[in-house]
């Protein structure tokens, strides 16, 4: 009898563990494709101590470093975006930020507010994988989930990703257990440049006014700041395309100052900034460059400075320390870049 | 609920546990409950039909047996009554009971007859006519031509005096909807399967061990190989225009092993849970693709609806009155020969028709009735012009001329069930004429194989896992694969299991992921 | 019980059914031949075989045929 479950119980354990296994193995690395998947679980190497936090889309881990809000003006900072980041992913982000954490400032790209019920299930996956189970994760699924997706595939990914066996790389065996950094406190760096040519005309939309899930959540994103005493900042990050409605624009603006917040449009900005749209984008307008990223940084960073709890933090041994690590990573993955550019005309590998 | 889902995963999970937990007395009674809660899932107003089923049944074969019951004890009383008599009173008594079963019968026919096929005839008398009735779109609930002939065949059994009728209605609700088989059969006899069902049923490890191990096998079969041909079928089949000639060879074959994977994965899943349950639930297949000829083919595929028209209507119909009659004019008219094929031959149309249309209402299943029809009783007829053959050359009982036999009876079958796939008659002959006339045997070596929405590396796994069920089933061809396990050393039990799962979660054609990843996450 | 010989002989003469015991088992009959036996048999000896009869114990053999054939006689 003892025998028998002796039995049974190392078989469910060698099946489990050797399912854990497989579930490494499957699961992407994101290493040489799609590398923005690393984005969102990289986060949990830099909690700590971050006095400013940007939450949303591409458009904030492409358009600001946080390197150089340091190197300026000694502001701690961290970016939580992923791409096609939805509107309640980033108050589940902020959610989940502040189990580490407790920022002065949170900065939110108000360009996800368009989407108003779940998008792509790849993107999904992309956002939530990476995050540390909790409540909040756990929450975060079930607001984004499309219908064609299942709850359990997010417990045991492999049931998502088994059809990668075809796919298999020597990524996959050599990143089994570890991983490459590729952010700089979420920043993805691109040296490259290629300006924006003829933008598409704007296409008019049949309906501007955002949908009251999107209202809801900014609403929550507003009370979860105001409860925890973090002051919230509104932003359209500078990227030109695709298009910024006025009429969206005047919705911000109008919450923005019903609520008494700050919102910067950076697209109005453009002489205080000095973006160049012909030198600062790496794809057309889409996102910025390491050029441009800087000089968004430089610029709001003049505006950061002022908010409440906010101070130059330099002068601190340990933060001094820990920042002087990443500004050398920040800086040999420049050379890295500048090479590659160089040699090949391109930048393939981002790391 | 379909059987390759999470939700069934955790409801048999949750099902077996309390089974096993709680006292045995009340075991059938924890089926039941789960049972009606399984078929309560694709819809609770469905349990309607089912208890229309299960009150008329249960009603009739209690109703009869109390009349065989009042003739028993009637005989019994007037012992020294002439036989003129007792014969009368016999025939009065028979007419009574036949007369219940009658009626249940027309109930539950006439729901099904309703719901299945009203729309198929209006749409043909909208054709034939001109007339332009509404189609009523029906639904068919789950299992409903399942479920009611096995309910059919308990009530016509008490009629027969087979066996008692079951007085607890409960019992008979539980053996109309047991979930294992309430989706596709087999299709039980009651006296066989209410011994397991109503019995009580202690943990038996190895049991439930060989119960798994077949429950898991049923799901590599489904979802590692009928799972991913499905796409290449659908393909194939929806664009007849593009895909003639040897794509129409390719899908005959594709859907040959599609739906016997698909099929049998899922009776290997019934017969599994049942078997984990305690309960034997009798066989439904038994490797078919290895049979010689027709004949074997219909006693090796979808057993237990042959035996169950066999039991029911061919023969009910070829011993009846009428029948004996018919065969007496038709020797007497076309002589002896002729004559005696007349039963045969209108009993196996009428079953081979019914059979066609029990499987759906439309022309195709019809047609598809016929060609089987046609095909066994042309062998039939051969048979003797067989035999001369055979006994002049003397190999019939080569491996070689099994083999022969074996390809052309899997060849021939597909053929004919080819029309599932195609549906529409005309268009079906149509396309297996382009094997012949536009053959196209170029699309095998260009590439074109694999835009049908299969990838090589899928092919390969379908192949792979055709090596394995064809292994695996001329090894049971011998000796049963529970009996050459029995032999084995317990780690391989566990390995094989252990095995079988991994290869289920990694190449099962399941999730998301099984559409393009690549190209979805591509879209930036 | 030799006519019903006569009438098997005519339906597969190569079987000996004098000692075998399993004509439906080893399907050496089959449905076919069964209906032909069927009505072969209620001609020569005038009985009805109810379809409940239709089971394997009464085809088996020669022997439990004639059984129930004399069976259905006396009712």
């Amino acid at each position: 009898m003892l025998k028998k479950f002796i039995r049974v119980t190392v078989f469910l354990v060698i099946l489990v563990a050797s399912l854990w296994l497989l579930q490494r193995l499957l699961v992407p690395k994101y290493i040489h494709e799609n590398e923005e998947g690393v984005l969102s679980a990289e986060y949990y190497d830099n909690a700590g101590d971050n006095d400013v936090l940007f939450i949303g889309d591409c458009e904030v881990y492409s358009n600001f470093s946080p390197i150089k809000l340091w190197q300026e003006y000694g502001i701690t900072s961290v970016i939580r975006g992923t791409p096609q980041q939805l509107i309640w992913q980033s108050y589940y982000m902020l959610e989940d930020t502040l189990r580490y954490e407790t920022p002065k400032v949170v900065v939110y790209n108000v360009f996800s507010m368009r989407y108003d019920k779940p998008q792509n299930e790849a993107y999904n996956r992309l956002t939530l994988d990476g995050m540390r189970w909790s409540s909040v994760k756990s929450d975060a699924i079930k607001a984004s989930m499309t219908e064609e997706e299942s709850y359990i595939s997010y417990l045991f990914p492999i049931l998502r990703f088994h059809s990668r066996w075809n796919e298999l790389t020597g990524d996959d065996l050599k990143y089994l257990f570890s991983t490459e950094k590729l952010s700089h406190n979420g920043y993805v760096m691109r040296v490259d440049t290629k300006p924006v040519e003829v933008l598409p005309e704007p296409i008019p939309q049949a309906d501007y006014t955002y949908s009251d899930i999107d209202w809801e959540y900014l609403d929550k994103i507003r009370d979860c700041c105001k409860e925890h005493g973090i002051t919230l900042i509104l932003i359209k990050s500078a990227s030109c395309y695709p298009h910024w409605y006025d009429e969206w624009d005047q919705q911000i603006r109008d919450y923005a100052e019903k609520n008494d917040l700050t919102y910067v449009n950076f697209l109005q900005h453009q002489d205080e900034t000095g973006i160049d749209y012909t030198t600062d984008t790496y794809d057309a307008g889409l996102h910025l460059n390491l050029s441009g990223a800087e000089k968004s940084s430089v610029y709001f960073g003049k505006i950061l400075k002022d908010q409440p709890g906010i101070t130059d933090r330099r002068g601190d041994a340990e933060l001094d320390a820990k920042w002087q690590e990443k500004i050398e990573f920040y800086d040999s993955m420049k050379k890295s870049q500048e090479k590659q550019l160089e040699e090949t005309g391109a930048v393939t590998s981002f790391r | 609920m379909s059987f390759v889902s999470y939700q069934f995963i955790l409801f048999l999970a949750v099902l077996l546990v309390l089974y096993y937990v709680l006292p045995r007395k009340v075991q059938w009674m924890l089926l039941l409950a789960g049972s009606l809660t399984f078929y309560a899932f694709s819809g609770p107003k469905y349990l309607i039909y089912m208890a229309v089923t299960i009150l008329t049944t249960y009603g009739a074969a209690v109703w009869i047996e109390k009349i065989w019951g009042a003739q028993d004890a009637w005989v019994k009383e007037h012992k020294g009554i002439s036989r003129e008599e007792k014969k009368a009173y016999k025939a009065g008594m028979t007419r009574k009971a036949k007369a219940v079963l009658v009626l249940c019968l027309l109930v539950n026919l006439g729901i099904l007859a309703v719901i299945k096929y009203t729309d198929f005839i209006l749409e043909n008398l909208n054709g034939i006519f001109g007339t332009e009735f509404q189609l009523r779109h029906f639904i068919l609930p789950l299992g409903i031509s399942f479920y009611m002939f096995q309910s059919l065949g308990y009530v016509i059994d008490v009629y027969r005096r087979k066996y008692p009728a079951e007085r607890n209605p409960a019992k008979v609700a539980l053996f109309t909807s047991f979930f294992p088989q309430v989706i596709q059969g087999p299709i039980s006899r009651f006296d066989d399967l209410s011994k397991g069902l109503f019995a009580e049923h202690k943990f038996d490890s190895k049991e439930f061990y060989y119960g798994l191990l077949r429950v898991v096998w049923g799901f590599f079969k489904k979802l590692v190989i009928a799972d991913r041909l499905a796409p290449v079928i659908v393909t194939l089949t929806a664009d007849t225009d593009k895909y003639p000639g040897v794509y129409v060879l390719a899908n005959i074959f594709f859907y040959a092993i599609q739906l016997y994977a698909d099929f049998t994965g899922g009776i290997d899943i019934t017969i599994g849970v049942a078997r984990m349950l305690g309960i034997p639930v009798a066989e439904n297949f038994q490797r078919p693709y290895f049979s010689k000829n027709i004949a074997e083919y219909w006693r090796r595929w979808h057993i237990t609806m042959g035996t169950w028209f066999k039991d029911y209507i061919f023969y009910p119909i070829s011993v009846s009155g009428w029948m004996l009659k018919i065969s007496k004019k038709s020797r007497e008219k076309l002589g002896q020969a002729l004559g005696k094929r007349v039963p045969v031959y209108i009993s196996t149309i009428v079953v081979w028709f019914a059979t066609g249309i029990w499987h759906g209402a439309a022309w195709n299943f019809i047609v598809w009735g016929m060609l089987n029809c046609l095909v066994l009783l042309v062998s039939q007829e051969l048979a003797p012009l067989y035999k001369k053959f055979h006994d002049k050359f003397g190999f019939s009982n080569t491996a070689f001329w099994d083999g022969v036999q074996i390809f052309r009876t899997f060849w021939l079958m597909g053929l004919i069930r080819i029309l599932d796939v195609y549906r529409d008659v005309p268009l079906t002959f149509r396309m297996v004429g382009t094997m012949f006339t536009t053959p196209n045997w170029g699309a095998v070596t260009d590439g074109s194989f694999l835009e049908l929405g299969a990838t090589l590396a899928d092919f390969i796994v379908v192949g792979v896992g055709i090596v394995i069920l064809f292994t695996v089933s001329a090894l049971a061809e011998r000796k049963a694969i529970d009996a050459r396990l029995e032999t084995k050393p317990v780690v391989v039990h566990y390995a094989l299991l252990w095995i079988l799962i991994l290869l289920v979660v990694v190449f099962g054609a399941y999730g998301i992921g099984f559409d393009a990843t690549q190209f979805i996450y591509n879209q930036f | 019980m030799d006519e019903l010989l006569d009438i098997l002989k005519e339906l597969h003469p190569e079987v000996d059914y004098e000692t075998c015991t399993t004509l439906v088992d080893d399907k050496i009959l089959d449905s076919f031949d069964i209906v032909s036996l069927i009505t072969e048999v209620s001609d020569t000896f005038d009985v009805r075989i109810p379809a409940s009869e239709i089971i394997p114990e009464n085809f088996n053999s020669a022997e439990s045929l004639w059984a129930l054939i004399e069976k259905l006689m006396d009712e």
